[in-house]
C-alpha cells in the first residue's frame, strides 16, 4: 500500500524546513501543503485543534504534531535508511539536549530582535549571540553535530540560518563575527543538496519580516 | 547492569521533574542514589553537571550527566531496554502521541497550574482554573483514546505519558486543597480521576510521591520566600 504524506507548512517556517530536510534525507515522497497562517485551512485546524500550528505531518490521514516529534517519527517510520538519531543513548540524550535547547531560546530571542528596541533588543541580542557561542561549542571540530554526516541536531538547527539575516540586520550585528565556526557549519550543510532545497532564502524572509512588521505595527 | 554507585539522581523532594527519572528507574528495577539538593543553595555538583541550565533532575550515569527530565526517561527506557517494562511505546505512532501530549503537559497544562498561585485577583484566578479544568478535558479526551479501556496511558504498566503527567499529582492536589477547589474530579474527568488512584499506588511511585500535607508545607515556604512585597 502506498504511503500517503502530506506536510502542512508555512514557507519561512524554521520548524516547517527541519520537517523538509528530514523528509528529504529519508528520501519520503510528500505533498507540500502551504498554509496562510492569517486564513488556516480546515485540514490544519482538524489536524491540529490544540495548537492550530504548523508544520503538521499527516501520515495516511494521521497526524504528528510538534517539529521534534515530527523528527523522531519520521526517524522511526523510515527506519531503513539515513538514521537522523545516533544509534548510543548518551549521544541520543545530547542531541536531544541541544535540540530541546534550540527550541527553549532561539524563536523567542530572535524575535525580540525585530519587535522591540533599545534595552529590550540589547538583552536579546546579547543572549541569543551566547546562546549561538554554546551551540557553536558544542559543535568542537567535528564537520556536522551528527560526526560525519548531518543527524538530528544539524536538521532542528540549520533551519534558524535562514533567519540569520533578519536578525543581524535588525539587530546590528554580525553573527559571523561572532560565530565563525557556526556559519562555517552552515556552508557545510548547505552544500548538501536535500538541505539547500529544503531551505528558503535569508532575503525572502527579510522582507517577510519586514512586511509582518508593518501589518504588526511595529516600527 | 548498572554496578553499585554508578547511577545518581541530583534532586529534591518536592520537585515533579526529578520524580520522573526516579519513577523510570523504579520500573526498570535499577538502583540508584539520590542526592538531594538543598533548596535556595546549588550544589557545585549541580552547576557542574548542568551548567547550562542549573536545574534538577541531573541523572549521572557513570559519572557522565543526561539532563531534562524527559530526556533522562527516555534514556533510562533506552539504556536498560531489556529490565522491566518498555516506558515508551514500541509503535512509532504511538510514541509520536506519548510525546506530543508530554510537550503538551510541560509547554501549557503545567504553567497553566502554577498559574492558579500566581493569578492576582479573582477575575485572574477564575481564569487561571478555567485553563486547567479545559486542559483537564483534553487529557481526559486523549486518556481515553490511548489507553483503549488499560488502566495507564502506557496500557498494562506506567509508561511514558503516565510519568509525564503523574508526576504533578502531588502539586495539583496542594493546589487543590489551598485554593478549595476540585480539579480531579471525578464527575467530570472520571477517566483521569482513576487512573490518578492507580498511578499513585503503583509500587514504582509510591516511594517517590510526596504526602500532600508536607509538598503544602513546602509550597508554604517557598510563597513567604518569593512573595511579592505588599503594595504601598
Amino acid at each position: 500500500m502506498a504511503d500517503e504524506v502530506i506536510l502542512l507548512d508555512f514557507w519561512p517556517s524554521m520548524f516547517g524546513m527541519r520537517c523538509r530536510i528530514a523528509l528529504a534525507e529519508k528520501g519520503v515522497k510528500y505533498e507540500y501543503k502551504e498554509e496562510d497562517l492569517r486564513n488556516k485551512s480546515d485540514l490544519l485546524l482538524r489536524m491540529n485543534p490544540i495548537h492550530k500550528k504548523i508544520p503538521v505531518l499527516v501520515h495516511n490521514g494521521k497526524p504528528v504534531c510538534e517539529s521534534l516529534v515530527i523528527l523522531h517519527y519520521i526517524d522511526e517510520v523510515w527506519s531503513d535508511k539515513c538514521p537522523l538519531l545516533p544509534s548510543d543513548p548518551y549521544q541520543r540524550a545530547q542531541a536531544r539536549f541541544w535540540a530541546d535547547y534550540i527550541d527553549k531560546k532561539f524563536y523567542d530571542l530572535g524575535r525580540k530582535l525585530w519587535t522591540t528596541k533599545g534595552e529590550e533588543q540589547e538583552a536579546a541580542k546579547k543572549e541569543l549571540i551566547d546562546s549561538l557561542k554554546l551551540l557553536e561549542g558544542e559543535l568542537g571540530d567535528k564537520p556536522f553535530y551528527g560526526g560525519e554526516k548531518l543527524g538530528f541536531l544539524d536538521i532542528a538547527l540549520v533551519p534558524f540560518y535562514t533567519w540569520f539575516y533578519a536578525y543581524e540586520t535588525f539587530g546590528n550585528f554580525s553573527i559571523e563575527a561572532e560565530c565563525p565556526k557556526l556559519i562555517a557549519w552552515t556552508k557545510r550543510c548547505l552544500e548538501i543538496e536535500n538541505v539547500s532545497k529544503s531551505l528558503v532564502e535569508p532575503q525572502k524572509v527579510y522582507d517577510f519580516v519586514l512586511q509582518l512588521k508593518k501589518a504588526l505595527g511595529i516600527e | 547492569m548498572a554496578k553499585a554507585g554508578e547511577v545518581k539522581v541530583i534532586g529534591g523532594w518536592p520537585s515533579p521533574f526529578v520524580m520522573r527519572p526516579r519513577i523510570a528507574l523504579n520500573l526498570k528495577g535499577v538502583e540508584y542514589e539520590l542526592l538531594e539538593e538543598k533548596f535556595g543553595a546549588k550544589s557545585e555538583l549541580l552547576l557542574r553537571s548542568n551548567p547550562v541550565h542549573k536545574k534538577i533532575p541531573v541523572f549521572l550515569h557513570a559519572d557522565r550527566p543526561v539532563c531534562e527530565s524527559l530526556i533522562i526517561v527516555q534514556y533510562i527506557d533506552e539504556t536498560w531496554p531489556s529490565t522491566g517494562p518498555s516506558i515508551l511505546p514500541s509503535d512509532p505512532y504511538d510514541r509520536a502521541t506519548a510525546r506530543f501530549w508530554a510537550a503538551y503537559i510541560d509547554e501549557k497544562w503545567f504553567p497553566s497550574m502554577t498559574g492558579i498561585a500566581r493569578a492576582q485577583g479573582e477575575e485572574a484566578k477564575k481564569a487561571a482554573i478555567d485553563q486547567v479544568v479545559e486542559g483537564l478535558f483534553l487529557l481526559e479526551d486523549a486518556f481515553g483514546k490511548i489507553s483503549k479501556g488499560k488502566p495507564f496511558f502506557g496500557g498494562d504498566t506506567i509508561g511514558f505519558l503516565d510519568i509525564a503527567l503523574g508526576c504533578f499529582l502531588g502539586w495539583l492536589r496542594v493546589t487543590e486543597k489551598t485554593h478549595g477547589l476540585k480539579l480531579l474530579d471525578e464527575a467530570k474527568v472520571p477517566g483521569l480521576a482513576k487512573w490518578a488512584e492507580r498511578f499513585c499506588a503503583d509500587d514504582a511511585v509510591k516511594g517517590v510521591m510526596p504526602e500532600t500535607e508536607k509538598l503544602a508545607e513546602f509550597a508554604k515556604l517557598i510563597m513567604a520566600k518569593f512573595k511579592a512585597p505588599p503594595p504601598q
